[in-house]
């Protein structure tokens, strides 16, 4: 029993060393499963590198070190007669297994630093985009060209709790990825608006913690046009898991009709906020707005989660003044989880959503509540 | 006077009061193992859950609110309520018996220390009853998701960690005291068993950083009940001190974690390759060594947080020196068993286990020190990957194997060695199907604390979820063995169980007698 347990033993120790060594092996076909990826950018392709490199080194280690001690195992047993020693002490081989592990980083040290310069390369960028994490999506803007958008998880609740099949893309599709061209070099300037997000994009090598209150600067250049998908990886609340990243790289003639596309969608829009809304129109806008902005905590019926977050249905504020609701949207409530939406959701959207509030799931208040009004309420300040 | 303690058959109200009033090394010691058990079977559940979820994509059994706040209890109950409170009562049963003590040097905060620890934990796994649920932020509790944007619960939390802290550090204290003024005539310091050695070294770490912990939690109650912006970007604070705090603390307290477990395992390899421990004193310096290392690295958790390039490289730099003590370590646990007489029973194959798998788990620990490859590994699975092989294979293994080891001598019982090394056997082919994948996972992109995930993760996260059933099965066979042992076990007297042991503990009798080392012993 002793004699085959030590032999299953054996075959399983050296099995968990054989694995990294053929893990690094498949990496070189089927990369995404089971290494790192190389990525497209120079900063992806300078961590692989490093890995790599790290990767080798520790095997090499780590096959002499533990093939040192599975000969010790076998041939130092008591069972085959081994008599112990009884020495303890080595000064030689003591200030050898100290001294050449040092030179060994020492060695190391050189490309990881040489690496880590590349990734802090941020000067002279091409283009500017400011990334700010919200609660659960992203929002990019394009410095310089007013134009910004939200980008937000698009699976459905139905396939994320198994009412509906899951789609190709599960939990990998948003509503409108970041869009940009090859051959630049961007700088994305990353922060946060609400609690601690990080942007996270494999493939460019770009992984930024979103703090308030702070800006960190990432870069990618690459000419391989083509869609990248990333997560947010930093603990950021009940959504955490569910606000990717996707990135559209395109050729530079596609990325500039797209940019030239936005930017007169932003004054098309404009030309909405003066406009007359009628009840039914923001009815339907607002649920929309509604399920995707606000249902995540206050629940899709109004009811919100007690002690938690607090019910619109019934809510002093949802029956009380337009001016008043229309304010904490606005400023957000200081010290809560309620945040300002005034740089996440357009007037218009505001203005839906308010009258949505105020006049659904019984909550007739009746009255009407107009981009405009949101707009003279945000200049007023 | 000595006196015998009270039995069952005393009456329930003598016995019970004898755990209650107890100053005891030997019941403090059981006290502390027997609840870090109760404190590990229920990490561990929530361990199930988590991995129950992740067993396929899209939430099957629960919310994401309430799997963040399994995640962040298992971590917090794990590291609070079952590592170190384990280690401490391996601490309370051996130290005096190591050094020739009669008890430890200040028995009643001894029992004050394990006393006000049941409470700390009442109170946090009641958090998750409270209206809101219980603590959602990571066992790293960030701000502002911990302050701000918290349930009203983490006024709790925040009670139970002070209660915790304070119970450590009464504990460490202890431990100091003892070592430094019961020592038998003619111990020094560099005759100690390399179990208390790390142990001092331990409690220095610990009264160190935990006030740093209290301070950090102490800002936390400010800025949510009293209105200050320690880590309000909005009021002039920065959510970035609040990790600068947290980790130095955070740090030490993983080295804190692992230490004792090197102590351990310093003592069982020895006695089953019936030889001494090769370079003792080095041993020593190097977990001087890494303790100090653990002071000046701890912003190597925060890479990706925009730090400037010069901060950076230090602490890449520094964290790469800490391979250097730790590889001498390794070093002197093989060459221990270089030319020795080895056999293999439970102990060792825990602890040869720990070797290998801390090592592994060194190795990754290497590779995520490198800043510009940390970019991609930072809060993906391959960290989660990389500190359960240090933390469970170093410190539960050890633990394990301390169980196994001692469990002779604290009982007076013998384990059935059969049921030992079968329950190894499920917990180390468990473990690695369990975590091996999570570093595949971790590189192929996947985030840590991810409630669902895309479809290209589903098949290591169900390899994965299998793995930890296995391993969680393991676990209830411990206690199966343990208790199979105290009520059914062969007894044993001899003083010393193992053949290869030295050291003071093994010329007591077994079951050690409620007293020892009324008279010093002699030592040489």
């Amino acid at each position: 029993m002793l004699k085959r347990a030590q032999a299953l033993f054996l075959s399983l120790l050296s099995l968990v060393v054989l694995l990294p060594i053929a893990g690094s092996a498949l990496a070189e076909n089927a990369a995404s499963q089971l290494n790192m990826p190389q990525g497209v950018t120079e900063v992806s392709q300078a961590a692989y590198d490093i890995h790599m490199i790290m990767i080798w080194v520790c095997t090499v280690i780590g096959v002499g070190v533990f093939g040192f001690m599975f000969y010790v195992m076998y041939a130092h047993r008591k069972s085959r007669g081994a008599v112990a020693e009884n020495f303890h002490e080595h000064l030689g081989v003591e200030l050898l297994w100290t001294i050449v592990p040092t030179i060994i980083l020492i060695v190391m040290a050189f490309p990881a630093t040489t690496a880590l310069l590349k990734v802090y390369d941020t000067d002279n960028p091409d283009i500017e985009i400011k990334i700010t994490g919200y609660q659960w999506k992203w929002q990019y803007e394009y410095l310089g060209e007013g134009v910004k958008f939200m980008s937000e998880l698009r699976t459905s609740d139905d396939e994320v709790y198994g009412r509906e099949p899951k789609g190709e893309h599960y939990l990998r599709e948003v509503t409108e990825p970041l869009v940009l061209p090859v051959g630049k070099k961007i700088r994305f300037l990353v922060t946060g608006n609400d609690v601690i997000h990080s942007w996270w994009v494999p493939d460019f090598g770009v992984k930024r913690d979103a703090v308030p209150g702070l800006f960190t600067a990432g870069w990618a250049k690459t000419d391989k046009p083509g869609t990248y998908v990333g997560e947010c990886t930093e603990l950021c609340g009940q959504g955490h898991a569910f606000m990717p990243v996707v990135v559209e790289v395109k050729e530079e003639a596609e990325y500039d009709a797209w940019l030239a596309n936005k930017k007169a969608e932003a004054v098309e829009y404009a030309s909405t906020i003066g406009k007359e809304w009628l009840a039914e129109e923001l009815m339907v806008k607002g649920e929309e707005v509604y399920l995707q902005s606000c249902a995540g905590c206050h629940q899709a019926d109004g009811g919100g989660i007690p002690g938690v977050f607090p019910a619109i249905k019934g809510s002093p504020i949802a029956l009380g003044p337009q001016l008043g609701h229309i304010a904490v949207l606005i400023d957000g409530v200081p010290g809560s989880a309620m945040q300002s939406f005034a740089d996440q959701l357009s007037e218009v959207n505001i203005a839906a959503v308010i009258h949505y509030q105020r006049n659904a799931w019984g909550n007739d208040v009746g009255d009407v509540t107009q981009p405009i009004d949101v707009l003279n309420y945000k200049q007023s300040k | 006077m000595a006196h015998g303690p009270a039995t069952l058959a005393d009456g329930w109200r003598a016995y019970i009061s004898r755990w209650v009033f107890t100053t005891n090394h030997k019941d403090i010691g059981t006290l502390y193992l027997w609840f870090s058990f109760a404190m590990f079977l229920m990490g561990g559940a929530f361990a199930m859950v988590i991995r129950a979820e992740l067993f396929q994509p899209g939430m099957q059994l629960i919310r994401p609110e309430f799997f963040n706040q399994m995640t962040t209890m298992h971590g917090l109950v794990m590291v609070f309520g079952a590592i170190m409170p384990a280690f401490v009562g391996l601490a309370n049963w051996m130290i005096p018996l190591m050094i020739g003590a009669p008890d430890m040097a200040l028995p009643r905060m001894n029992n004050l220390s394990f006393w006000i620890l049941p409470f700390a934990f009442a109170i946090l796994t009641s958090t998750l009853f409270m209206e809101g649920g219980g603590p959602n932020f990571g066992w790293t509790f960030y701000a502002p998701l911990s302050t701000t944007y918290a349930p009203e619960s983490v006024n709790f939390f925040i009670f139970a960690i002070h209660i915790m802290g304070a119970s450590s550090i009464m504990g460490s204290i202890n431990i100091i005291a003892t070592v430094m003024n019961m020592r038998a005539p003619g111990m020094t310091y560099m005759k100690m068993p390399l179990f208390v050695w790390t142990w001092v070294i331990t409690a220095f770490l610990l009264v160190a950083v935990m006030p740093v912990l209290a301070g950090a939690v102490t800002m936390m109650l400010m800025d949510i009940n009293f209105g200050t912006s320690f880590f309000d970007a909005a009021g002039g604070g920065d959510p970035v001190l609040f990790q600068h705090v947290f980790w130095f603390f955070g740090h030490p307290e993983v080295y804190i974690i692992i230490l004792p477990a090197f102590g351990v395992v310093s003592q069982i390899i020895p006695t089953f390759s019936r030889k001494p421990l090769f370079g003792y004193s080095s041993m020593v310096y190097a977990t001087a060594a890494i303790a100090f290392l653990s002071f000046v690295v701890w912003a190597h958790h925060m890479f990706t947080v925009g730090m400037p390039i010069a901060g950076e490289l230090y602490f890449m730099y520094a964290t790469m020196l800490i391979a250097v003590p730790t590889g001498v370590k390794v070093f002197n646990w093989i060459t221990t068993m270089y030319k020795g007489s080895l056999t293999f029973e439970t102990p060792m194959l825990f602890s040869i286990a720990f070797v290998i798998l801390f090592t592994f788990g060194g190795f990754t620990g290497l590779m995520l020190s490198i800043a510009a490859a940390d970019m991609q590994y930072h809060d993906t699975y391959f960290v989660v990957a990389h500190f359960h092989y240090v933390m469970v294979a170093g410190a539960v293994f050890s633990g394990t194997a301390a169980i196994y080891y001692w469990l002779p001598k604290w009982c007076g019982k013998m384990y059935n060695e059969t049921m030992g090394q079968v329950q190894f056997w499920v917990a180390f082919i468990g473990f690695n199907i369990a975590f091996m994948p999570q570093h595949f996972l971790g590189l192929a992109g996947m985030p840590r604390r991810y409630a669902d995930y895309g479809l290209q993760f589903a098949d290591w996260n169900m390899v994965s979820s299998i793995g930890a059933f296995i391993y969680g099965g393991a676990q209830i066979m411990l206690l199966y063995n343990v208790i199979a042992t105290i009520r059914n076990g062969k007894p044993t007297t001899e003083e010393k169980t193992w053949e290869g042991a030295e050291g003071l503990e093994w010329t007591v009798p077994s079951p050690a007698p409620y007293h020892t080392f009324a008279k010093p012993p002699e030592f040489k």
